[in-house]
């Protein structure tokens, strides 16, 4: 297999990873219109927690739903924390998240310590024609073809998926029909968590994580939320993809230490062109 | 079916209204005018309880729905999930009702809301707002940028949801020849006062109402 397959092929699995972390990143965005700076914690948390739960004995498979759970409520309480106060102006809610993010260290050292933690994953690897693909590689991007097919089920066919359309698309009128907007805020937030949460668990075999990893999620998911415009969860796994082949080929023929890099100047590059029209942030709330 | 009486609400310092009394019988279709700041927005804000009234009390009985000034939809939803969403509160959630009111809006069901004229845009604000099954209905500013063909088309498809579902109609309107013609009752606001109430007739005879108002209102009308 020649090295711009395995490239290929490593980067296709990471972008998944950020992929889903930036799908929680707009989802929350749109509901809340918060940039949520702790979302890179639900991912290592989740890392952590599935971590542990190995350790104890707990079985593949029901260890990874329980870290997922749990960062689904890291999500709801980052939620409770940012956006539960009526009034909460979204850049004061931004500032909170990033006071929860830095908050997490402290709670995640006080449980795991300071030092980078992993898990093996689903081991070995198979043929496809030419191609020897690791069974680890194969199952991250099933799991997020699935993930990525349920969120477009629930936000086009599910009552619950429109209401919290109605708030990215019109807050005031959601409330005018009913729908509580901070409510549905944190079901955001929550989602985020879980959504985080799953990168985290299919990531860590990959890369250990330790509790400063969430920078690196952040900016990585960021970059690519922003390359899908901030606007739908689906747009976010071609920018996931595409940011994670694109830092796959250039650690292989560069550098490895350069790929985040490359992540920040793609983000920024984005953001300055968009900004130079109007703001950005607001106008991929539109 | 409602009953406001001496609401005072006030925003910082300024009185938004004034000791305002008012009211709506079951199946009754009644015109709030006046001009621009006068009140008549803030009393249905007061109503659906977007703002809170300094003093006064207010009874609804039954169930109220408010079409804000602006229509107010979700532009990037489809026309049938934002009739849809107007029933978030009620467990019948089948808009083919609405859409018997509306027929017009069958033929756009799949389109953004945003994407749609003017006329059908509040076709579907009050479609939404009919969805929440309501006794009273309470219509912000429904002519504002509709051409007139489209403000009779609509005061047509009022008349009708009132006739035959009993359906009491609280209309505020700058437009006040249409308001009146269109309603049995009537309160002229000016400054947060209630200044004149009476029946539609007497009030469109008085001119008081033909002084401050058709003047303004008469190029919206023809």
């Amino acid at each position: 297999m020649s090295d711009f397959v395995s490239y290929l092929i490593h980067g296709l699995a990471v972008g998944c990873g950020f992929a889903l972390i930036a799908s929680g990143l707009i989802i929350i965005h749109r509901v809340t219109r918060v940039v949520n700076l702790a979302q890179g914690m639900f991912a290592v948390v989740a890392g952590f927690a599935a971590s542990s739960l190995l350790g104890l004995g707990l079985p593949h498979g029901p260890a990874e739903l329980v870290a997922v759970l749990l960062a689904a409520g890291s999500g709801l309480l980052t939620g409770v924390v940012a956006i539960a106060k009526s009034g909460t102006t979204p850049q004061a809610s931004l500032i909170a998240t990033l006071g929860v993010g830095i908050f997490g260290y402290a709670v995640e050292i006080l449980i795991w310590g300071d030092q980078p933690r992993s898990f093996s994953g689903l081991a070995g690897s198979f043929d496809v024609g030419e191609l020897t693909l690791h069974k680890q590689y194969a199952l991250i991007m099933l799991v997020t073809l699935a993930v990525f097919a349920a969120l477009e089920l629930f936000f086009e066919r599910t009552y619950s998926g429109k209401a919290l359309s109605a708030c990215a698309s019109n807050p005031h009128a959601a409330s005018l029909v009913g729908i509580s907007v901070t409510r549905m805020g944190l079901w955001a937030f929550a989602m985020g968590g879980g959504l985080g949460g799953i990168a985290g668990v299919l990531l860590t075999p990959l890369r250990p994580v330790s509790y400063d990893s969430d920078v690196l999620f952040f900016v990585n998911g960021f970059s690519a939320a922003i390359l899908a415009g901030l606007k739908r969860p689906a747009f976010a796994l071609a920018g996931g993809l595409t940011l994670g082949v694109a830092e796959a080929m250039v650690a292989g023929y560069a550098k490895a230490s350069y790929q985040s890099s490359l992540a920040l100047l793609l983000a920024l590059a984005i953001l300055i062109a968009q900004a130079a029209r109007r703001p950005a942030l607001h106008a991929a709330g539109d | 079916m409602i009953a406001v009486a001496d609401l005072t609400v006030c925003y910082g310092a300024a009185v938004a209204l004034d000791r305002v009394s008012l009211q709506v019988a079951r199946g009754e279709m009644v015109a709030l005018v006046g001009a621009n700041g006068a009140g008549k927005t803030t009393l249905l804000n007061a109503l659906s309880g977007v703002v809170r009234p300094a003093s006064g009390s207010i009874r609804i009985n039954g169930r109220l729905a408010h079409v804000p000034e602006g229509r107010q939809l979700f532009p990037d939803l489809s026309v049938d999930d934002n009739l849809r969403l107007g029933a978030f509160r009620v467990r019948e959630r089948d808009p083919g009702w609405v859409y018997e009111v509306f027929p017009g809006l069958v033929r756009v069901k799949k389109q953004h809301a945003g994407s749609l004229s003017g006329g059908q845009q509040q076709m579907v604000a009050i479609g939404r707002a009919l969805m929440s099954r309501p006794d009273v209905i309470a219509i912000d500013e429904m002519s504002l940028g509709l051409a007139p063909l489209v403000v009779r088309e609509l005061g047509r498809q009022l008349r009708a949801l009132n006739a035959e579902r009993g359906l009491a109609v609280l209309l505020v309107e700058q437009n006040a020849r249409l308001a009146l013609k269109l309603c049995t009752t009537a309160y002229v606001f000016e400054t947060g006062r209630v200044v004149a109430h009476g029946s539609c007739e007497e009030l469109a005879r008085s001119a008081l109402i033909a002084g401050a108002y058709f003047g303004a209102a008469s190029e919206d009308v023809s």
